[in-house]
């Protein structure tokens, strides 16, 4: 019972901090970003020396871990800033479908940077190994590293949300996300702003590109497209713009693919992403608005 | 020199002209209503002095600036602060946040806190109610706080010219009176600059000062509120009788 919980915190986990990574942007721009799941990738890869061996050469990835988390973190950032000056600068005033195609865009190009420098063979890395090691608690065998996946996330969304109520900058943040030129109107800078978020979300992508290179141990250049569906839909399920909302909805998903893979029959269970988004479906037929409707995306007369 | 001037200001959504060879400009201390019937242009020339419509000609100069074609926060900087119509307050954020949007423009980040708190206290002073309603969610004010909240925020960036786009929209007439008190006395205060856009010209008469009245993007009367309302050359000009 304790090991279904676990489970499925740490997965909502992963989707979470994803789904967070998307709402960020999207509150500030309107924007869906589908490049963050490549810009997760491109954290994994960073950790390489490029090679298109099938056995990965660790490079970046032989640091001790306090020199590697802000690594990771600095590369996702950096490279999600950079997104933004490059790309979608230019597409500030452009409509939002016009944006997500261009994320698309964006999206393949860092996806194929990797496929030309790693071929697209998956490799397989033993990143952190002592984290694999099961430690007891309440009588339930537990990798360490899913215990430290858990608090990782709790501290980065308490973090986040000090950051978010108590700095001037999450404070610039907030109002932003909710009426940008207003909040221009009263002198917040709109480039700092947006590069900020796409400062944070770059470096949620890197947290995640750890834990999920720590958990799966290889390295796959299609590995962002898989969780960025599941915290795209997490991100729509929450609401957009809602970083509550995302937040969970993120451990919702985690939860129900969790305990389904637990309840449906054993016949069922190939069909289990199936079953989990037929509940998408129907979560939002219900509340096509999302869990918590974020404000300032509805319709202004 | 005047504080705003606008020459042959051009908007236009598409093909639709909004506003068309709009010129006029406003000394330090003046205050000056724009009045008009419904899409006669008032709001997009305000927006357009804010920077966040753009223009499709002229010039616009903001305290020895030209600011055509600037970012809003950059015309912020210079001491414009805009009150847009329908009030624009952040929902979600409570009371005391709202305001302290608008606090940080001037200072460097250290000072940040400080500063705010002091601008804080001025505004409270004025407006006692959002005081009380300090960590409550501004989205839960009533539409006449909310006015005052926009006002109070206005301030907070410390601005010479503040411009409201239609005060009176949706209040109750003497709560728009009590909006009406606390602006003129701030004027007063604070030697603000008011530029003030109502549909009906009868605030104007009220308060007094100097009337524009525009209609189909431009300008028809421009003279004193009071001698320009009484006759019957506003309500020709209001409602196009010339036209007909």
């Amino acid at each position: 019972m304790l090991q279904i919980l676990f489970d499925a915190l740490s997965l909502g986990s992963l989707y979470a901090l994803g789904a967070l990574g998307i709402a960020l942007i999207f509150g500030v721009m309107r924007l869906v970003n589908f490049a963050h799941g490549d810009v997760i990738a491109f954290c994994v890869f960073a950790l390489l020396w490029p090679s298109t061996d099938a056995m990965a050469i660790v490079f970046a990835g032989q640091l001790p871990w306090y020199l590697l988390v802000p690594f990771v973190l600095f590369c996702g950032a950096g490279l999600s800033v950079l997104c933004e000056i490059v790309v979608f600068r230019r597409f500030r005033n452009a409509n939002p479908a016009t944006m997500m195609i261009a994320s698309f865009a964006l999206g393949f190009v860092i996806r194929y940077f990797l496929l030309m420098l790693f071929s697209s063979r998956p490799k397989s890395i033993n990143l952190l190994p002592e984290l694999s090691q099961p430690v007891e608690i309440f009588g339930a065998r537990l990798p360490l590293l899913q215990l430290i996946t858990i608090i990782a996330t709790m501290l980065i969304l308490i973090g986040l949300t000090v950051f978010l109520r108590r700095t001037r900058f999450g404070l610039e943040m907030r109002a932003a996300a909710e009426n940008f030129s207003m909040a221009r109107m009263l002198g917040v800078r709109a480039n700092r702003v947006i590069m900020g978020a796409f400062a944070l979300s770059g470096a949620l992508a890197g947290a995640i590109a750890l834990i999920f290179v720590a958990q799966t141990g290889t390295a796959d250049i299609q590995m962002g497209a898989a969780i960025m569906l599941m915290a795209f839909i997490a991100t729509v399920i929450g609401g957009l713009g809602s970083l509550a909302g995302a937040v969970l909805a993120g451990f919702l998903l985690g939860a129900a693919s969790v305990v389904m893979q637990v309840m449906l029959p054993i016949d069922a269970r190939p069909f289990r992403d199936a079953f989990v988004y037929g509940a998408v479906i129907l979560v939002l037929l219900f509340r096509p608005q999302g869990l918590i409707s974020a404000r300032g995306t509805k319709e202004r007369v | 020199m005047s504080l705003l001037a606008l020459s042959d200001i051009t908007i236009r959504y598409g093909r639709l002209t909004a506003v068309r060879d709009v010129s006029f400009a406003m000394n330090e201390g003046e205050i000056l209503f724009i009045t008009g019937p419904n899409g006669a242009g008032k709001s997009s020339l305000l927006r357009a002095i804010a920077g966040v419509t753009p223009v499709a000609g002229g010039r616009i100069d903001l305290a020895g600036h030209e600011i055509t074609g600037q970012a809003p926060e950059n015309i912020a900087r210079l001491g414009f602060s805009m009150v847009p119509e329908g009030r624009d307050v952040f929902g979600s954020l409570t009371t005391e946040e709202n305001l302290l949007v608008g606090a940080g423009m001037h200072a460097r980040d250290r000072g940040w806190r400080s500063r705010a708190a002091d601008e804080l206290e001025a505004v409270y002073a004025t407006f006692p109610m959002l005081k009380e309603r300090r960590h409550g969610q501004a989205g839960l004010l009533s539409g006449g706080q909310q006015q005052m909240l926009v006002i109070g925020r206005a301030l907070m960036t410390n601005p010479r010219l503040i411009a409201i786009d239609e005060p009176s929209l949706g209040l109750a007439p003497n709560i728009n009176d009590q909006v009406y008190e606390r602006l003129i006395a701030l004027r007063a205060q604070r030697q603000l600059t008011l530029l003030i856009v109502e549909q009906s010209s009868a605030r104007a008469m009220m308060v007094g000062g100097r009337m524009i009245l525009m209609r189909g993007g431009q300008i028809v009367l421009d003279g004193d509120a009071r001698t320009l309302g009484s006759g019957e050359a506003i309500q020709a000009a209001y409602f196009g009788y010339e036209d007909h």
